[in-house]
């Protein structure tokens, strides 16, 4: 565990001293704060001719505007994760520190585990920033918060596959922009693989709505924690990080 | 080599094999506790690649290696827990601090918390790096990184040291207080260095292991290594004849098997005297030139340098270089 936590403070430090950090926070929370502007703008005018036509009942904020709000988000995070994890392995290869590692008394999976945890870390700091345009609804507002909690966990997780695949092609190159495109490849590939879903058959559609990585986050942002879910973002992570492990260990055996 | 001595490193028929490129071909050797161990051999020739084998970077494709009395494929961690590595490019984080570092590979080296600081202080005093502690990595000279790079290497106190060619880069003054390091380390440690500078073999290790395309050529003291491809001796003589050929009188000293011209001076003419191994001519060499009433300019024995033992060891080495994957 120290090991892990070592490889992990390492990874966070490196993010802040570099500036990806501060250039991947402050642009999801500029574009978030755009997002949470346009809803919050549409939800005022839709409140108010609600009001108009039906007296003073007032809108769900949570349906009509955290949910919305925090699904558009997932997509904005699959933008910017690959650009948090690019760099995890490719760049050690790059500068030779990735022999250092390779040569300590630190297992695969403490390594890979490590950079999970570092890139897992930051995820959460960009949420966090988030966190603070929602918390503006808490105050001129009444939004159920346990609804929120459950969309922060939805993302929360999603984040964690997102970042497990980035790990995964950024072990498999030295080369950052490669490591980029792949994840990124990948991740609107795991998007977009239900669009087909309609008009195919039952059981492909089954196939490609359980694939598809976006559509496990719609409960969690309804406010429905299902098991169902959180096992397949969970596995989805583990299977991503074991995939990583065997890459590095596979890097081993080509030299 | 005394029977019973426990073989701190020991490498048992180690091949790898890139693909149908083959970089190190059935290599064996031993390495005796507190001593140094020169790695010699052409750019390409497998160092880098042995070395990689015996941190534990890298498989090997078969054979088998002890590194601290560990099996390093069996039990990678026990045996990298007991060794220190520095690679041929100082493995640093650019945007950490030296002390930062330093405290990371610590930890990583499995150096408890209470301990970490000393261990850093210490490992930086001996590379003499504590002046640029705070600095990060990225600003240091190729000196200092070669340094710190040094102390992330000792800082567990490793049994075993080894040093991908540890002077690469360092001006003169740096390569001496490199070289004067690791001799002061050997003793507690034992090291492996590997270089293809031929002198720093000469004077930093107790033996050598000279390696060419993957193979391992010789193994030997620097000084055994000398003697053992010497053949006969050769002597250098110089002698002022007054303008004779002297060759005739000095073939004619018994032991003496060959005498060639070797150079013309003023007043001068020297030649290379070979004898058969064994006999000392240098007495009755000198005597026979005296008696003939030359002057004796010059008598010394030629001995071959380490260059070209090593060239004769590796003649047919051609001239493209061997890929590296």
């Amino acid at each position: 565990m120290r090991n892990v936590l070592a490889i992990a403070g390492r990874e966070m430090r490196s993010y802040f001293a570099s500036p990806i950090a501060y250039f991947v926070i402050g642009l999801f929370a500029l574009i978030f704060g755009w997002f949470f502007y346009a809803i919050l703008v549409l939800f005022a005018e839709q409140s108010l001719r609600m009001g108009q036509m039906m007296g003073p009942s007032s809108l769900n904020v949570n349906q009509m505007l955290i949910r919305p709000l925090l699904l558009n988000a997932s997509v904005v995070v699959l933008f910017f994760l690959p650009m948090v994890t690019m760099r995890t392995f490719a760049e050690e290869k790059r500068s030779g520190t990735f022999e250092l590692l390779l040569t300590s008394p630190v297992t695969d999976a403490q390594l890979v585990l490590g950079k999970f945890l570092g890139a897992m870390a930051l995820f959460a700091m960009m949420l966090l920033v988030t966190g603070l345009d929602v918390a503006l609804l808490f105050w001129f507002g009444n939004p159920e918060w346990k609804q929120v909690a459950s969309a922060y966990l939805g993302l929360l997780l999603m984040g964690g596959a997102f970042i497990s695949i980035g790990l995964f092609f950024s072990s498999v190159t030295r080369n950052q922009i490669v490591a980029v495109a792949l994840t990124f490849a990948t991740l609107l590939m795991l998007w977009v693989i239900n669009w087909v879903a309609d008009s195919a058959g039952p059981t492909l559609r089954a196939v490609l709505e359980a694939l598809s990585i976006t559509d496990h986050y719609d409960d969690f942002s309804k406010g429905v924690i299902d098991t169902k879910h959180i096992v397949y973002y969970l596995s989805f992570i583990t299977f991503g990080l074991f995939l990583t492990a065997k890459s590095v260990d596979s890097e081993r055996w080509r030299g | 080599m005394a029977e019973g001595v426990t073989r701190v490193i020991e490498v048992q028929h180690i091949t790898k094999r890139y693909g149908r490129f083959t970089a190190v071909d059935d290599v064996s050797f031993r390495v005796e506790p507190g001593e140094i161990l020169g790695f010699l051999g052409p750019n390409g020739a497998g160092k880098t690649t042995t070395m990689r084998i015996l941190t534990g970077y890298m498989p090997a494709t078969t054979g088998k290696a002890i590194v601290a009395g560990h099996d390093v494929f069996e039990r990678p961690l026990e045996a990298k827990r007991r060794t220190g590595y520095l690679p041929e490019t100082p493995p640093l984080y650019p945007e950490m601090t030296v002390r930062q570092y330093l405290a990371f590979v610590a930890t990583l080296k499995g150096i408890a918390s209470n301990e970490r600081r000393r261990r850093v202080d210490w490992a930086m005093e001996r590379t003499r790096v504590a002046e640029v502690a705070d600095r990060h990595c990225a600003k240091l000279s190729k000196g200092y990184r070669q340094r710190v790079g040094l102390a992330q290497a000792i800082i567990h106190n490793p049994e075993v040291l080894i040093l991908d060619e540890p002077t690469a880069g360092l001006d003169p003054k740096q390569i001496l207080e490199t070289r004067e390091l690791i001799k002061s380390l050997a003793g507690d440690h034992t090291v492996i260095l590997s270089t293809h500078i031929l002198p720093e073999v000469a004077q930093t290790c107790q033996r050598v292991v000279i390696i060419n395309k993957g193979r391992v050529v010789a193994v030997d003291t620097p000084t055994n290594l000398t003697a053992r491809l010497r053949g006969g001796e050769t002597m250098y003589v110089q002698v002022d004849a007054g303008g004779a050929d002297a060759s005739p009188v000095l073939r004619e000293v018994p032991g003496v098997v060959r005498v060639a011209l070797a150079d013309t001076h003023d007043g001068g003419v020297g030649y290379e005297v070979e004898s058969a191994t064994h006999s000392d001519v240098r007495r009755d060499l000198a005597r026979a030139i005296v008696g003939k009433g030359w002057g004796l300019l010059e008598l010394r024995p030629l001995r071959l340098s380490l260059e070209e033992i090593f060239l004769q060891l590796t003649t047919e080495e051609s001239s493209q270089e061997v890929p590296r994957a």
